[in-house]
């Protein structure tokens, strides 16, 4: 407590109570603050808040340009997509009908050349029979010769002098048909 | 300006850092005289300039720190008047950001050590208070006419009150300025002289000196923080009174 006093007697050298209250300073000081406030104000006002105020709005415009991008590429994105599946089932439809068509042509060739090879298969087995019945003809009738003379023989040989060669042709040939 | 004190015993002068001297010699203070006042508070525009002007001079969508400072403090109170006030407040943006810039800086720059805080002074928060008050005033009466006085009849109360509500309000209304004053003067200059007499004890304490720095270290905390709240709360109480002014009616 002591030590307080003695800072009290200290304190005499410093100015007497507040200097908040000292009324000798407030011209001084509101000169001051007046003019502190109104350079503050302009340069604010003038410089500082527009160009924040710019930077602000340029800053949402951006976003703003930058979402407004990003929906536009989206919905491009949907089209292309669209237009993938679209070309893809076109492509499908194509092929189904070239396959279809392929189809049908080999089958119209197929046929043609079933029809031609039926025809030729036709033609030949008639050569064939042609063929055949002459040589069923040609030995029938050398047959037929065979049998006259053997007949011939067989009856000169068992009959002397009896049947003349013109009966015996008749008899063979009526035998055979038979 | 906070003096080299000589360090025997206590010397506790927590009132001299509020001292005005004038910068030059020494002598009668003029109200033209350049004093201490005018250097703290010419740093303190230099300081509002380099952080408003220069910081924000790349004008980047994506923002330096600097910008970014000078861009929460705009969104700040941007979005404290247009809370308080409405959209027709914001015509006086650039009034309450002047204020709000001025008070931030002046707290903040004070509690560098030796310097000086110029919104310790009673001069100088009245003259903010009064011009908010006067400002306030007349606006109230050029916008509505005499329907401010609205302001003063509480029509949503039963008859017989609303003559002594109005006296009540009327005191009430006139006793803003100085509450608007004092609030921050006040604050800012006991928590300066607080820490000024703890230093004052730790210079004479010698070891247990520690205690008392500790003391500082926790005061200084808490006044960095008032710095901040001081400023706000002169701030949103000038957009209190700005929509009173705009919107009389209760």
């Amino acid at each position: 407590m002591a030590e307080t006093t003695h800072g009290a007697d200290h304190a005499v050298e410093s100015a007497p109570g507040m200097p908040q209250l000292d009324f000798s300073t407030f011209p001084n000081q509101i000169f001051w603050l007046l003019v502190t406030l109104v350079v503050l104000y302009f340069i604010l006002n003038r410089v500082a808040l527009p160009r924040i105020a710019s930077v602000l709005a340029d800053r949402q415009g951006a976003i703003q340009r930058d979402l407004d991008s990003a929906e536009q590429m989206k919905r491009q994105a949907l089209e292309a997509e669209e237009a993938y599946n679209k070309a893809l089932a076109d492509a499908r439809a194509q092929a189904q009908d070239i396959v279809g068509e392929a189809k049908a042509e080999i089958q119209k060739d197929l046929d043609k050349a079933i029809v031609k090879a039926d025809a030729e298969i036709a033609a030949k087995a008639a050569e064939s029979e042609k063929a055949i019945k002459e040589i069923r003809d040609s030995s029938a009738k050398s047959i037929q010769e065979v049998a006259n003379a053997t007949a011939a023989d067989i009856v000169k040989a068992m009959m002397p002098g009896s049947g003349d060669a013109k009966t015996i042709k008749a008899a063979v040939a009526a035998r055979l048909k038979g | 300006m906070a003096e080299a004190e000589s360090s025997t015993g206590f010397n506790i002068h927590p009132m001299d850092q509020f001292q005005i001297k004038p910068l030059f010699g020494a002598g009668e203070i003029h109200w033209y005289t350049p004093t201490n006042v005018t250097l703290w508070m010419l740093i303190a525009v230099v300081v509002a300039t380099v952080l408003l002007v220069l910081g924000t001079r790349g004008r980047a969508v994506i923002p330096s720190r600097s910008q970014s400072i000078a861009e929460m403090m705009y969104g700040f109170v941007y979005k404290m008047v247009e809370d308080v006030t409405g959209k027709e407040g914001l015509k006086y943006f650039p009034y309450i950001f002047t204020l709000f810039i001025f008070i931030l800086l002046a707290n903040f720059l004070g509690l560098i050590p030796g310097s000086f805080t110029t919104t310790s002074h009673i001069a100088v928060t009245a003259v903010l208070a009064l011009g908010v008050f006067l400002g306030v005033t007349i606006l109230g009466f050029v916008k509505n006419g005499t329907k401010f006085l609205g302001l003063f009849w509480v029509s949503s109360a039963p008859l017989a009150l609303r003559p002594v509500l109005a006296v009540i309000e009327i005191i009430s209304y006139f006793v803003r300025p100085v509450s608007h004053s004092i609030r921050l003067a006040g604050n800012v200059m006991a928590g300066h002289a607080v820490i000024k007499v703890f230093a004052g004890f730790a210079g004479a304490l010698g070891v247990f000196s520690i205690f008392p720095i500790i003391s500082i270290t926790a005061v200084y905390g808490l006044e960095v923080l008032v710095a901040a709240i001081q400023a706000y709360v002169f701030t949103i109480l000038t957009c209190v009174y700005l929509n009173d002014a705009l919107h009389p009616s209760h």
